[in-house]
């Protein structure tokens, strides 16, 4: 991902290890250190409302970098994601429940377990593509809600299950301060996981799956195997988030884990950027806060003279729910490669500055 | 010395009712460069893809040193050392240069999806930069460093045909095949590109198959010369023979225009 981009004059790397890192330049590197140095210290002064959104985005964050993955850099398509998030937080609450795993444990459990759950429902994805591969996807979202609702052993049913909070050496995280801790380490850490794998091996061998599946199989990528371990990876991400969405809230319930939510991951990506590390965490912060914004944005109409229409007043979640539609429509209209793509033209505006043609 | 390194016996392959290729049989030494040519839609790239795997022929056999690679996939075959290039560009268009050359390298890494992400924590830098270093050797050879952080789909017609066949020679090849290398070029491009071709075979000692239509090129570094038409083989032998051979001149090359008015008469 590294470019000429933001690199000051006179930063020569003179070893190929400098020239492979994760952040383009020192400074980039140092930023992104302060800022997470900076995060541990917000619940000192954030209240519970903004460090319930962070978590929220953390969580969600997880999921939709391997939707990303999937989506984004491996060019295959995947409407189920949705459910693979609902299956790992089930799964967690199942794994401490009846098998008493302690939950710090339990979570990564639940990420391989939904990675093999993906991986069997991905095994299609190995032999179709495009529309036909978004179909089967489909119905992966339907059978996993189906089996939420039945297995009551599983899932608990239509009562849902409990998950305990996480306890890590005696400590119970069942506060938002306390939890935020643990939200913002796994998103840092599944973050630097998908920047890591996308410099490696097999993530340059997803993304020529993507740009040249015929080309890439002459230089010796197994197809095959590729495009599944795509689908396993992206729902061990799914899963990841599902667990921590669950020992978050305490309780889960089947309701949430619908199509609704698959097309809500998708939106995510889309406008973060597809093929973007950086872009998924834009979008998902984007997504997780419009509906934020725009709630005190139609809040603010209860005070003008639209507030005495009845229908206005009645209809303020309706409006809500509208806007949100009309700015995804109008980010694919205007910008269709995402935030990711918006921010680096910002950044080479200021870069070329005041010579911006 | 005369090492056959890869057979090719009885092949035929068809579409259908098209016939695109016949019976068709040569051998390749080890370390020469063999060149097929052949009037258009004569089974030149049919050829190319029987050998790198994209087609299965419908009869014959494929041997590569030693093995039958005949019913190998295509990744199989690049873990046995065969490399190529496309006629019409098949660079992953969304990658730098570099990582497009890195993916040749592909079969020979063993960092996978866990260890991979543990970079510093796994031996997966360390390999990493191992191959990295080869592949800006291979940089180095092909005087594409300058673009070695250019995303591929951006570059010049000459420049990626360059990346490709660095890409194929990544896979540490034994045997690379080169669907129209010089296509395109003008003779400054050419030029370089026939002294790759030239220095990858005797420096590196890849055999090297190639089509070609620019016959100055083909006569001039070929060992051997094959000549397709219609499907089916009509000769192979030095350059020179094939030159005065007069099928091969009928066929392809065509008559002069004062010899035809000659035959007519």
């Amino acid at each position: 991902m590294s470019s000429l981009a933001m690199r000051p004059c006179g930063d020569f790397r003179t070893s190929y290890k400098k020239d492979n890192t994760i952040f383009e330049t020192k400074t980039i590197r140092l930023v992104a250190t302060l800022a997470i140095a900076a995060a541990c210290f917000a619940p000192l002064v954030l209240d519970g409302y903004f460090l319930t959104l962070f978590i929220q985005i953390s969580y969600l964050g997880i999921a939709a970098l391997g939707l990303n993955i999937l989506v984004g850099f491996t060019g295959q398509i995947s409407l189920g994601h949705g459910a693979f998030f609902g299956f790992g937080a089930f799964a967690s609450a199942w794994l401490n429940t009846s098998f008493n795993i302690p939950v710090a444990l339990c979570i990564p459990l639940a990420g391989f377990l939904t990675m093999a759950v993906g991986m069997m429902f991905g095994m299609p994805a190995a032999r179709i593509k495009g529309l036909y591969l978004a179909i089967a996807t489909l119905a992966a979202q339907f059978i996993i809600e189906d089996f939420f609702a039945r297995a009551e052993w599983f899932s608990g049913g239509s009562s849902g299950s409990m998950a305990a909070p996480v306890n890590l050496l005696g400590f119970e995280f069942d506060t938002d301060q306390s939890f935020y801790y643990i939200a913002l380490f796994a998103l840092v850490f599944m973050y630097i996981w998908g920047c890591n794998l996308m410099r490696s091996r097999d993530g340059r061998a997803f993304v020529a799956v993507r740009d040249h599946y015929l080309s890439a199989e002459i230089m010796g990528v197994k197809l095959n195997k590729y495009r599944l371990l795509s689908f396993g990876i992206s729902s061990f991400y799914a899963g990841i988030g599902g667990a921590l969405y669950a020992h978050y809230l305490g309780y889960v319930s089947a309701e949430g884990f619908t199509i609704f939510m698959s097309i809500q991951f998708l939106a995510m990506i889309i406008i973060g950027g597809l093929g973007s590390i950086k872009g998924t965490l834009m979008g998902v912060i984007f997504m997780v806060l419009l509906p934020e914004m725009l709630e005190t944005g139609v809040g603010l109409m209860k005070y003008t003279d639209w507030g005495n229409i009845p229908m206005v007043t009645d209809g303020l979640a309706y409006i809500k729910e509208m806007a949100i539609g009309l700015v995804i429509i109008l980010f694919l209209i205007f910008e269709p490669e995402g935030l990711a793509h918006r921010w680096a033209q910002i950044k080479n505006y200021w870069k070329f500055y005041p010579f911006s043609y | 010395m005369t090492e056959t390194i890869l057979k090719v016996d009885q092949i035929s392959l068809a579409f259908g009712g098209v016939k695109a290729l016949t019976d068709v049989s040569f051998d390749v030494n080890k370390g020469e460069v063999f060149s097929i040519i052949g009037p258009n839609g004569a089974g030149k790239t049919s050829m190319l893809n029987c050998i790198s795997g994209r087609y299965r022929p419908n009869k014959g056999a494929i041997h590569f040193d030693n093995t039958d690679v005949t019913n190998l996939r295509p990744n199989d075959r690049a873990d046995l050392g065969i490399g190529r290039t496309f006629q019409n560009l098949a660079l992953f268009g969304h990658m730098s240069v570099l990582d497009n050359i890195m993916v040749g390298r592909h079969h020979l890494m063993k960092n996978n999806w866990l260890t991979g992400p543990l970079y510093w924590a796994s031996p997966a830098q360390k390999e990493e930069l191992v191959h990295r270093r080869q592949v800006e050797e291979i940089i180095d050879f092909l005087d594409i460093s300058h673009v070695r952080k250019a995303v591929a789909g951006t570059l010049s017609y000459g420049l990626r045909k360059r990346v490709e066949l660095a890409r194929a020679i990544a896979l540490k090849p034994k045997l690379i095949l080169l669907d129209e290398p010089m296509a395109g070029m003008n003779l400054e491009e050419k030029e370089d590109m026939a002294r790759y071709i030239l220095d990858l075979n005797e420096e590196f000692g890849i055999t090297v198959v190639m089509i070609e239509h620019d016959m100055g090129v083909v006569m001039d570094i070929s060992h051997q010369v094959m000549v397709l038409d219609f499907g089916k083989k009509l000769i192979c032998g030095l350059p020179d023979e094939v030159m005065a051979d007069e099928h091969v001149r009928q066929a392809y090359l065509g008559l002069e225009e004062d010899e035809q008015l000659q035959e007519v008469g």
